[in-house]
């Protein structure tokens, strides 16, 4: 299989005015025979969902929460970037397109990324028309501030709630179009299985998740907007609910995943306390700005961060970073704890945290000021901690946080399958080996609001005279009672371990062998172990209750059944990789300091992954990164 | 510690429902309150019975999805926090803890724990969005809003949904939810324009989806855990008779 990522001809700058150009449209009388499904109603789900409404074509729409309102996008934090240039200091659309890029260590498309720069700035236009409360300064203009990785301001923001404010941006206007009839949306309803009719993409399999019942959907184009499956290391900072089987099972049905193994795993968590613990609590970004992250020069230190002196304080990122100090990347910056902390400097009850501190920032811009920056967050701490951060430093730890890799996408966020789409956090296109910081939600509100009504047009004006498809197809059938038989073996096996005994084995699994460092030797290992895991959870799970009523715990079983695939994908696609870029960081391949080694040679590629059944390994298709307006360099912070 | 919990149990919408004793004796004080309803569920699964099905997503505080009576109050006893967020440090060791799912007519009970607040998009839907498509909007610093309104309308905006003001009302009123929505929009340029409609419209469906009226016990700002003010539902009479004065 040859890919093609079907990207313009033409100067980086033009390529997305000429592609819009250029592309085929449906005419306004026309739209409205062709069905569109949304999968997800997150930032990239609702704003898809909403604009293609908008434009006349009948969307129906899927969320698993009870409301819209409650997709993960509603937890983001720190901010939107976009290359506004309004703090006048030195930003533009190709600086920002230039940091993306080198973010992700050079293995992302140039011209994806130069798009979602450009697009920025219609972003925060729209988000402001929409209602969206950012900080403002005093006299009315929109304020900024700086995240990790870039040296201008050019992060917008909503107190430590943007995520919040975006996500009821696009719900309100999903909404709208709820109330105009355009768009039928079903909470509590999880996709189970994509249909492919004739190679194409025509519907989904969704179990209404308050009855129990089996539901069919077709539609002429089917968007997935399901979001990351970093919940696959169980302790991560996304919700309980956020998982990877819609983007799985079109896997399984031929769609391919690029670099699934590539984790963001973000700095600044808060650390574990205890088995029980169901996830990690993220504390924005956006405090690396005044926090200064420090641990002792001793290691196995007793004393209280506040009776450390200060010479007897290692602020390693500033000390190994100087140029970006405690804005470094969050993958350097994570590594670099995960560095301290190995190496027996952790702080904490575990000594597996290190300390954030704001006395410096405290000290010369008051209090107060903090506390209209941060308010929120240092409350958010104390309400999980029971500690003041205004007095003595926080206490964090990397945590599994957002998936880079996803479904593979052309330039059009088009899968392998024809018809099916992937946009946002579900799909692999503008981070690649690394995403920088405020840029999910960008990526997010630009495939659903900029990009996707314009490719999607283009495929469906193509669909107008082919024949429609309706869910009596036999193929709707077959697929049903697959999936009717798939949620049975799992009610059936009656064992005496619960999903999440299995669930936190594999993260705590993954974690160790397929996280924030990887060697050949780990992800063999882990392979063969997520096999035997895999074995022991058809033997011994247990389900209570039935298929046919409300099951939260069947609704956990078939995610981590889910899992315990991606998994072996996960260790196949970072065991394949033998270089160093970004997140993906293997032992083997290192500069004597400890920096990434990437093999540009090599490994300037896309890894693309096809299911070839669940006996066979899954065979590899590399596409190649073309790098034609920037010179690829060795990513450094220093 | 130990704990002694009395969960509501109800098997759907129609059953008639009851409290059931569970003792817990292995409850670490540095767990959230959903850990150990974790804890306890995985107990019920091992011996076979039914776990309690309780609402929860971000466990952070800021999806809404969490919610229920502890102790008779909506997210259990300390302010600003949602049931996620609460830990077992706030209770005493062998303190008994009553769990009860948000009563209110408007929000039917579908199992044990889980209700359906499926309303509260509904009276969204009736008007609590601006009319703006996605497209070419105009330049974002064209239009200026200072600080100070932009931090207010956020303080309005801050609204998770999750119900705990409807839940603590004695009237099951939906006036807190409503009118941080139409206060929000109303206090910024952008949604001024749709103000009037948008208050008749989504007031109107408030009432026909079943809440109650408010009375001005202001209870529901005291339990909102994102600590929204009763000065919306001011804001939101006063565009409501304004609208309705204005109406031609």
């Amino acid at each position: 299989m040859e890919l093609d990522a079907k990207i313009p001809a033409g100067p980086l700058e033009t390529k997305w005015s000429q592609y819009k150009a250029q592309a085929k449209l449906v005419n306004p009388a026309n739209r409205k025979k062709l069905p569109v499904i949304v999968v997800g109603t997150g930032l990239a789900g609702a704003s898809a969902a909403a604009s293609l409404a908008e434009q006349g074509y009948p969307v129906t729409s899927f969320c698993f929460q009870d409301s819209a309102r409650r997709a993960h996008s509603v937890a983001a934090q720190g901010g939107v970037n976009a290359a506004k240039n309004y703090q006048n200091d030195g930003d533009s659309v190709y600086r920002m397109f230039y940091d993306t890029l080198k973010g992700g260590d050079f293995r992302a498309r140039e011209a994806n990324v130069y798009r979602l720069a450009e697009c920025s700035l219609n972003l925060i236009d729209q988000a402001v028309a929409q209602g969206v409360p950012f900080a403002r300064e005093y006299g009315g203009y929109l304020s900024n501030r700086s995240f990790g990785g870039v040296q201008v301001s050019r992060t917008f923001y909503a107190r430590g709630q943007t995520g919040q404010q975006l996500l009821l941006g696009a719900y309100q206007a999903l909404m709208r179009q709820v109330s105009l009839g355009k768009v039928t949306l079903y909470s509590r309803h999880e996709m189970l299985d994509l249909v492919v009719v004739e190679g194409k993409a025509k519907g989904i399999i969704a179990r209404n998740l308050d009855s129990g019942i089996m539901e069919r959907f077709a539609g002429e184009a089917v968007v997935i907007a399901t979001g990351g499956f970093g919940k696959i290391y169980y302790l991560s900072t996304l919700a309980m609910g956020c998982n990877g089987s819609a983007i799985w099972r079109a896997h399984k049905r031929g769609a391919l995943m690029a670099c699934p193994s590539w984790t963001q795993i973000h700095p600044t968590s808060l650390p574990q306390s205890g088995d029980y613990q169901s996830k990690l609590t993220l504390m924005s970004e956006s405090l690396r700005n005044d926090g200064r992250i420090w641990v002792p020069k001793l290691p196995d230190e007793q004393r209280t961060a506040n009776d450390i002196p200060e010479q007897e304080r290692d602020y390693y990122l500033e000390r190994r970073y100087p140029s970006f100090g405690n804005l470094a990347p969050r993958d350097i910056s994570s590594r670099a704890a995960k560095e301290r902390i190995d190496a027996g400097f952790g702080v904490g009850a575990q000594r597996n945290a290190v300390y954030l501190d704001f006395s410096k920032a405290i000290k010369e811009q008051g209090k107060d000021k903090i506390k209209e920056k941060y308010g929120n967050l240092f409350s958010m701490y104390k309400k999980i901690t029971a500690d003041d951060a205004y007095a003595a430093p926080m206490k964090i730890s990397p945590a599994a946080h957002f998936s880079m890799g996803g479904l593979w996408v052309d330039y059009e966020l088009m899968t392998t399958i024809p018809g099916l789409f992937a946009i946002g956090e579900a799909n692999f296109a503008d981070h690649g080996a690394n995403r920088l910081g405020a840029n999910s939600l960008l990526q997010a509100c630009v495939d659903g609001y900029f990009i996707l009504p314009y490719t999607l047009a283009n495929y469906l004006s193509g669909e107008l005279k082919k024949e429609k498809i309706t869910t009596d197809h036999p193929e709707f059938d077959r697929i049903e009672k697959e999936v009717i038989a798939q949620l049975a073996v799992l009610c059936e096996i009656k064992g005496t371990k619960t999903s999440d005994y299995f669930h936190k084995k594999l993260g705590k699994l993954l974690y160790d062998k397929c996280g924030l460092s990887r060697s050949a030797q780990g992800l063999t290992e882990a392979i063969e172990g997520i096999k035997v895991l895999r074995s022991e959870f058809y033997k011994d799970l247990i389900v209570p209750g039935t298929a046919g009523e409300i099951n939260s715990e069947l609704e956990k079983a078939g995610r981590v059944a889910d899992y315990l695939e991606i998994a072996e994908l996960m260790c196949h696609d970072a065991l394949s990789r033998e270089e160093s870029c970004g997140a993906h960081f293997r032992e083997e391949y290192q500069t004597t300091d400890g920096e990434a080694l990437r093999d540009d040679e090599n490994y300037c590629y896309v890894s693309a992954w096809e299911w070839k059944g669940k006996d066979n390994l899954p065979l590899l298709h590399p596409e190649h990164l073309k790098f034609e307006f920037i010179k690829l360099s060795v990513r450094s912070y220093s | 510690m130990k704990i002694h919990l009395k969960i509501w149990r109800q098997k759907d919408a129609k059953a008639k429902g009851k409290l059931v004793d569970y003792m817990l004796d292995q409850v670490d004080h540095h767990m959230s309150f959903l850990e150990m309803m974790d804890t306890l569920n995985e107990q019920l699964i091992l011996k076979g019975e039914m776990p309690v099905e309780f609402d929860h997503d971000c466990r952070e505080g800021i999806c809404g999805t969490c919610g229920m009576m502890i102790n008779g109050q909506a997210h259990g006893p300390v302010p600003g926090l949602t049931a996620c967020q609460l830990h077992m440090r706030e209770f005493e060791d062998g303190a008994t803890i009553y769990v009860e799912p948000f009563r209110a007519t408007a929000f039917p009970v579908k199992r044990d724990l889980k209700v359906d607040r499926s309303a509260f998009d509904r009276i969204i839907q009736a008007g609590g969005f601006i009319t703006a498509n996605t497209g070419q909007p105009a330049e974002a610093n064209t239009l200026l809003i200072t600080h100070k309104t932009a931090e207010s309308a956020f303080d309005s905006a801050a609204c998770i949904g999750c119900g705990a003001c409807v839940a603590t009302c004695k009237n099951s009123s939906a006036a807190l939810f409503t009118s941080a929505k139409i206060s929000h929009l109303a206090k910024i340029p952008q949604g001024e324009k749709e103000a009037a409609k948008r208050v008749l419209k989504m007031v109107s469906r408030m009432d026909e989806e079943g809440f109650g009226h408010c009375s001005n016990t202001e209870a529901c700002e005291v339990e909102c855990p994102q600590g929204i003010s009763v000065l919306n539902i001011a804001r939101m009479n006063w565009e409501y008779t304004k609208a309705n004065l204005l109406k031609d």
